[in-house]
């Protein structure tokens, strides 16, 4: 059995590339299906497609075009521009192919290493391909090598952008953001982000400080908060969790004189100031007082690259698993060469056992039924016993070079190959 | 023979106060290993403890040293509860260093032998025992407070790596602390409670006075708790003081007998 892959990814082509050959998931299942069908009996076909990366999973039965056949058919999804596509696409085939899908689903083939949403997308190709026995047993053990790296190393648990940064903060200083109020004192674009990260993670947007009521408005009615003024803005600070704030103004527009008084009367409740202006907006003497913290821009993005630092380190422990995966996978697909040899000889073992209880038959007669049950079940247990260790030797063997010498030397000591050519 | 188990206990818990320190280094892999060091000594501590209650008559805690032998086994006890949880793990660094040097200090002090036992009664074997749960719970909140200083001040100097080791949030830990505390004060009033029911006129202490400090340490910090809302790094300290406390009575336990 073959197992092929070709491909097209963030490594070698860009985004103007890879989108002439991206399609959506009920496309790839089509694909999937429409490759499947076309090459005949027996070949399974798993599209994979990303913004990061399209590629074509193909297995067949002793098809060693079968390479060329997944290059062509991902250049076809380009129709007339596919070969401007052909010097960046690769291909790949057996363990490298296995390999490769291995890193992709721990997310070390990713921009950002470990990024979280590449393993269910993995699941999504796999779910809506057409795998048969080997694409089934490569993606299965694909995603079970990108949940142990997840798992087992960090590699996915730091934030890579300042918006997640400053949720994945809040979460260090709040027990869960659900119910959590937040305030925005600004309505730009980046508190925008910042305000629908820390809402995906439970967090209430529930007032908006700005000097443009207008925009204030449009925002706040898209993340269900109210507006508020400038003059408003310490009665808001009281009541919030969390402040995000990203005006334009050229000084502080959160001064510890002003605010001083409001969050000493909090009493120590926990409050994160997240400052995304520059000019900063945030006084950094608020941060003396009991229970509030401060971040400005630096900070985050000081945050945001010391966990991909992490993130990197962590990969080199996360290669490790999914090398580990691969060998486990190397393993099982060498021992699909001795599978037809083992099953040729235990057919024969059981042809030979059942022809002499025939043989037997006149005498056997004369016992009673449960006698009878007896001598079939002793007789196979014999079978299975002296079986059952050149089974596993024949399956220890297949992972090694001799593996096809031992499955030959199986077929000639018992006569299996003259029999399968007999008949 | 059963006395020797209290070198796997002890040897685990080193071993898990090591990987905790290794966790602060690299994520995952030291605290593994830590927690099953807990589990492992956890396992052979447990097994000596039902050694020793087997093989005696009386209260096999009553001497200084077997109550420290019962309560590091306490405080791995209450540490395992949430220890497991991987964000708790760290917490493992402040409470099992405790644990091993109580453990140690029992060993020296012949607290893990099998041959002697304090004939004080039931009431006061169950009065040490309370006394020592109670102490056990004020060090696994101490674990707590101490995370929780900790974790302040990385928040507060915008330490790079504070998400690289995850700890549990903030309100997590004052949550924890303060649950853990009314806890240990009931423990610690029935203790006193059933003490007090023993006490002959002129058996006062300096441990029985110490003691009654730390009652009304933990006491007044959980009424302002409740009452005016202590929370946070002061709540921390007010914890930390309650078991520096203990931490006195213990040695005082000792010295005064």
């Amino acid at each position: 059995m073959k197992l092929a892959l070709a491909g097209i990814s963030h490594h070698r082509a860009p985004v103007e590339l890879r989108e002439r050959v991206a399609i959506d998931l009920a496309s790839a299942g089509t694909l999937a299906r429409e490759l499947a069908e076309r090459d005949g009996e027996g070949c399974e076909a798993v599209v994979l497609s990303t913004c990061n990366r399209t590629e074509l999973y193909l297995a067949r039965p002793d098809d060693e075009a079968l390479p060329e056949r997944a290059d062509c058919a991902l250049l076809a999804l380009a129709g007339d521009e596919g070969a401007a596509l052909a010097p960046v696409t690769y291909r790949l085939a057996d363990e490298s192919a296995a390999l490769h899908l291995f890193r992709v689903a721990a997310g070390l083939d990713s921009m950002v290493p470990g990024e979280g949403e590449i393993l269910g997308q993995v699941r999504d190709a796999f779910e809506a391909g057409a795998p048969g026995p080997l694409l089934d047993r490569t993606f299965r053990m694909a995603l079970h090598a990108g949940r142990r790296a997840r798992v087992e190393t960090a590699i996915g648990e730091s934030p890579s952008s300042v918006p997640a940064a400053a949720a994945a903060l809040a979460e260090q200083v709040f027990d869960g953001l659900a119910g959590r109020r937040v305030v925005l004192v600004g309505a730009g674009r980046t508190s925008e982000l910042t305000a629908r990260n820390l809402r995906s993670r439970g967090a209430v947007v529930s007032a908006i400080v700005n000097r443009s009521v207008e925009r204030a408005e449009r925002l706040a009615e898209s993340l269900g908060a109210t507006v508020l003024s400038l003059d408003e803005i310490a009665a808001a600070v009281a009541e919030a969790d969390v402040v995000v704030a990203s005006t334009s103004a050229p000084g502080f527009v959160l001064r510890s004189d002003e605010l001083v008084a409001t969050l000493r009367a909090r009493r120590g409740r926990p409050l994160l100031f997240v400052d995304l202006a520059v000019p900063r907006d945030v006084d950094p003497a608020l941060a003396s007082i009991d229970g509030c913290f401060v971040y400005d821009v630096d900070d985050l993005e000081a945050v945001v690259a010391a966990s991909l630092e992490g993130r990197r380190s962590e990969a080199v422990h996360a290669e490790r698993i999914v090398a580990a995966e691969a060998e486990r996978f190397a393993a099982w697909q060498a021992s699909l060469a001795v599978v037809p040899a083992i099953a040729s000889l235990r057919a024969r073992a059981e042809e030979i056992r059942a022809a002499e209880l025939e043989r037997l038959e006149p005498r056997l007669e004369r016992l009673s039924e449960g006698e009878r049950a007896a001598v079939e079940t002793v007789t196979a247990q014999i079978v299975n016993k002296l079986l059952h260790l050149p089974t596993v030797r024949l399956k220890e063997a297949a992972i090694t070079p001799d593996g096809l010498i031992y499955a030959d030397a199986v077929r000639h000591l018992f006569g299996l190959e003259e029999e399968g050519e007999g008949a | 023979m059963a006395e020797l188990l209290v070198w796997p206990a002890l040897i685990a818990y080193g071993e898990a106060a090591f990987a905790y320190a290794g966790e602060l280094r690299g994520h995952g892999r030291y605290g593994r290993l830590g927690i099953w060091g807990v589990r492992i000594g956890w396992l052979a501590q447990t097994g000596l403890l039902v050694a020793q209650a087997l093989s005696m008559d009386g209260f096999p805690w009553g001497t200084w040293a077997g109550a420290l032998n019962f309560l590091a086994w306490l405080v791995v006890s209450g540490y395992l509860i949430w220890g497991c949880r991987p964000r708790y793990r760290l917490m493992g660094l402040a409470v099992m260093p405790v644990a091993v040097g109580l453990l140690a200090l029992a060993w020296v002090g012949g607290g893990t032998g099998v041959d002697h036992a304090d004939e004080g009664g039931w009431v006061l074997a169950g009065h040490a025992v309370l006394i020592l749960a109670a102490f056990a719970c004020f060090t696994v909140a101490a674990g707590a407070a101490l995370l929780y200083l900790y974790e302040e001040r990385r928040l507060k100097r915008r330490d790079t790596g504070v998400l690289r080791l995850r700890l549990p949030s903030l309100e997590a830990l004052d949550r924890l602390a303060g649950r853990v505390m009314p806890v240990g004060l009931a423990l610690l009033s029935v203790g006193i409670v059933a003490g007090l029911t023993q006490l002959e006129s002129g058996d006062y202490d300096a441990t029985m006075a110490v003691t009654v400090v730390v009652w009304v340490v933990n006491t007044v910090a959980l009424v302002l708790r409740r009452e005016a809302g202590l929370r946070g790094r002061r709540y921390a300290w007010a914890v930390l003081l309650g078991f520096a406390l203990v931490a006195v009575v213990l040695p005082v336990t000792h010295f005064a007998s």
